[in-house]
């Protein structure tokens, strides 16, 4: 059989993902199942993630499997000059299952191809972080108990946010999605992934800033607006606090909306929405945990 | 004015029309025709119907297959191959740019691990007119002004 990777969200099918969100209702109900008893997972992070890593490494802890790997790349034969390719090659040798975070775009599927075991990407620079998309899915699920029908509002940083790009393309196929995109123009929503949208009839509207139409929100999914983004520094100074999320706006959103965020958050969700039964980030991170222990599961056969 | 005139002709060989002037010198260079030893004729800034401008590459002795070939298209998407096999155009080939590029664009992408190690490139050919590749390692789209051939 040809092994299973999962490097980029549309490397999965509709029926892959409900086959996760079925896995992980059952983790979550019962998260200690023995089936890496035996088995070695490798988490290689050539760049520091200290929350991914821990989601992942519990992950494969509570399903019975030893973890060898590194945490940073100073700390491995990369700091001798060891090319990703021999690295992937040796570690594919050692472990049955390969979680990797690297910088660059592009390497998890290159290190898919190089290796003889399955690779789960955790992080390729600004590209994909599927296992996100999928806790972010689990959580909306969870939340809202459907994948269809869902309005989504998202928020901040739209165009560099990958977080955001991999949800909208998990969400285009389910049924009848809407998507609210709140940006300043310089982070508005890349014109390909509008345009993808539009092939697949699926509505959009753009919004500079918060709005009243809130009320018809799912989810509010906040996201960072970064500094570094900014060519120009004024035009982040204009903009920082525009995007800002308080309790105050809350009041006529449904009583059934959740703010979802990747974490970690500066400042665009106000402390003061954190005792908001809607503020859902905090579980969000721990639905990663069941998510990760799902997606292990499904790639390796093991359920 | 009479083409002959213009460019002499050849005996054996192949004859690249329908080249935008402006990247005459690029198709010269990526079939690393300043290493060719047989006599090579080329002019541009020719009048042309189609492009306005176009530029055309007469090559004795050689026929161009494969690789070759796809590299004119990503820089030529509209060239035309003519053998010529004593004197006659015995084949008229339009380039055709194929749906998949193995190894001979490079990723525009300075964050891309292809740029990084090596790797044999893969692009998605998402676009014909105007070109667009999809990198399949980075997924970034590389444009056709953005398009280098390694």
């Amino acid at each position: 059989m040809h092994k299973k990777d999962l490097i980029s969200i549309t490397d999965f099918s509709k029926e892959d993902y409900l086959r996760i969100m079925e896995l992980a209702t059952e983790f979550e109900k019962n998260p200690n199942q023995d089936l890496l008893s035996g088995k070695v997972a490798a988490t290689l992070f050539f760049e520091p993630s200290t929350r991914t890593r821990l989601s992942f490494e519990t992950a494969i802890s509570r399903l019975g499997g030893k973890i060898i790997g590194f945490s940073d790349s100073s700390s491995s034969s990369v700091s001798k000059g060891e090319t990703l390719h021999d690295t992937i090659r040796m570690v594919s040798n050692y472990a049955d299952l390969i979680v990797m975070r690297h910088p660059l775009e592009g390497s998890a599927r290159y290190a898919s191809q190089v290796s003889g075991v399955p690779v789960i990407n955790a992080g390729d620079g600004a590209n994909q972080h599927p296992t996100q998309t999928l806790l972010d899915m689990y959580s909306i699920m969870k939340t809202q108990g459907r994948l269809d029908n869902i309005n989504i509002f998202m928020v901040g940083d739209l165009k560099y946010g990958r977080t955001v790009h991999s949800l909208l393309q998990a969400l285009s196929v389910f049924e009848n999605p809407i998507f609210n995109f709140i940006a300043p123009p310089e982070l508005a929503m890349p014109v390909e992934y509008k345009r993808f949208l539009e092939s697949k009839g699926i509505r959009y509207f753009e919004h500079l800033e918060f709005t009243d139409i809130m009320s018809e929100a799912d989810i509010i999914y906040m996201t960072r607006v970064q500094k570094e983004r900014f060519n120009d520094p004024m035009e982040y100074e204009k903009v920082k606090n525009v995007y800002i999320l308080k309790n105050s706006m809350l009041e006529n959103t449904k009583p059934t909306m959740k703010i979802l965020h990747p974490l970690p958050r500066v400042n665009e969700i106000h402390t003061d929405v954190d005792d908001n039964p809607k503020a859902y980030y905090f579980t969000q991170a721990l639905n990663g945990v069941f998510t990760r222990q799902a997606i292990i599961s499904h790639i390796m056969g093991l359920k | 004015m009479d083409k002959a005139l213009q460019v002499s002709a050849i005996k054996d060989g192949t004859v690249i029309d329908h080249i935008p002037a402006s990247r005459l010198f690029d198709v010269i260079s990526i079939l690393k025709l300043y290493k060719n030893k047989e006599m090579i004729t080329f002019g541009t800034n020719l009048d042309s119907k189609q492009l306005g401008k176009k530029g055309i590459i007469k090559v004795a002795n050689r026929f161009f297959q494969g690789k070759e070939v796809d590299k004119i298209a990503l820089i030529a998407p509209n060239a035309k191959l003519n053998t010529i096999k004593n004197y006659e155009v015995v084949e008229k080939r339009v380039v055709e740019i194929p749906d998949t590029i193995v190894s001979i664009a490079k990723c525009f992408n300075p964050k891309c691990i292809t740029n990084h190690e090596k790797i044999t490139t893969r692009f998605s050919v998402i676009s014909k007119n105007p070109i667009e590749l999809k990198c399949l390692f980075c997924e970034k789209i590389t444009l056709e002004n953005q398009v280098e051939i390694i």
